[in-house]
């Protein structure tokens, strides 16, 4: 390995130990990120599930009803 | 006083069902570009401060987060308050999906003032600090709110009852945005909104604006795609919705 090749490499260790704030910064991102990622993945499981019950009572409602009987008193 | 056409559009379900649709591209993928943008400035770009040194870069989540939970709040509230009294259901489901998004944001802030108060305060946790108290039971009111909801079969009654709480819980939202004024706290004064400008150069501001603006896009984006499927679950089987599930694709 060259000598700038280290550098570098040093380089990017030290960006991922922030002068001992790695720990700190990176939870608080990395939590950031999880949360958001599961608000687009809940958010969009909520509106598919939604469209899928309604392609379902839209299925129900092409079936003809039975016509409903009157009884006599 | 005459209202302008798209005021009362803004009533109508499937108006804003297909609004939302056209906007959520949009909001999402500008959202996401400029998280990653702001996050890539905030953490390489950006100069670590001179005193907290790299932990400050928190600060490019921290207070958007923790903004994004407030306002979620207040949309919630406001919504609540328009559904309660013109007895508007759209305006119940705008409430209904700011919710659970308001948690989950203020769950964040909550979790990266901790691992930021740590190496600067030397605490994860402060009782009795009131703008952490008051987060706190920001939270609390939303799951409160999410709480109180699910106690309730009848929808049309969860949403009345509800509604009472989101507006009188938005009481909280002035008290932690001038908790550092009124009180003594551990949480630095006002930084950006403040008399003389803000507190913070340029080469931190610009991520730190980036931030606020992608945080409140990727909020509406995932508003708008939950209210999509509280529209859809309120409407029931109305004639348009028969109408999307078979005109889009299965």
């Amino acid at each position: 390995m060259d000598s700038r090749a280290r550098g570098r490499g040093r380089a990017v260790s030290e960006f991922f130990l922030m002068n001992g704030h790695g720990a700190y910064v990176w939870s608080a991102y990395g939590i950031t990120l999880a949360v958001l990622v599961l608000n687009a993945w809940l958010a969009r499981a909520k509106h598919q599930s939604a469209l899928q019950r309604a392609r379902e009572l839209a299925a129900q409602a092409e079936v003809p009803r039975k016509q409903p009987t009157v009884r006599r008193l | 006083m005459k209202l302008p056409r798209w005021f009362h559009q803004l009533g109508s379900p499937p108006y804003v069902y297909r609004l939302a649709e056209r906007l959520c591209p949009w909001l999402g993928g500008l959202g996401i570009v400029l998280l990653a943008v702001g996050a890539f400035w905030g953490l390489v770009i950006a100069p670590p401060d001179y005193q907290q040194g790299d932990s400050a870069r928190i600060i490019y989540i921290h207070p958007q987060t923790a903004y994004i939970g407030m306002m979620a709040y207040v949309v919630m509230a406001i919504a609540a308050a328009i559904g309660y009294v013109w007895r508007l259901k759209l305006a119940h489901a705008v409430a209904v999906s700011a919710a659970p998004i308001g948690a989950w944001f203020t769950f964040c802030a909550l979790f990266t003032g901790a691992v930021w108060g740590r190496p600067t305060w030397g605490t994860y946790w402060q009782w009795g600090d009131p703008r952490i108290m008051f987060e706190a039971l920001l939270l609390f009111l939303f799951l409160g709110y999410l709480a109180l909801r699910g106690a309730f079969d009848d929808r049309d009654k969860a949403d009345r009852v509800t509604a009472i709480l989101a507006v009188v819980g938005v009481v909280n939202i002035p008290i932690v945005h001038f908790s550092v004024e009124w009180w003594n706290s551990i949480h630095q004064g006002p930084t950006i909104l403040r008399a003389g400008g803000p507190a913070m150069t340029n080469d931190m501001l610009v991520p730190f604006l980036i931030m606020v603006a992608a945080f409140t896009l990727t909020f509406y984006w995932l508003l708008l795609r939950r209210l999509q499927a509280e529209i859809i679950e309120r409407e029931g089987d109305a004639r348009w919705i028969r109408e999307l599930v078979a005109g889009g694709a299965p």
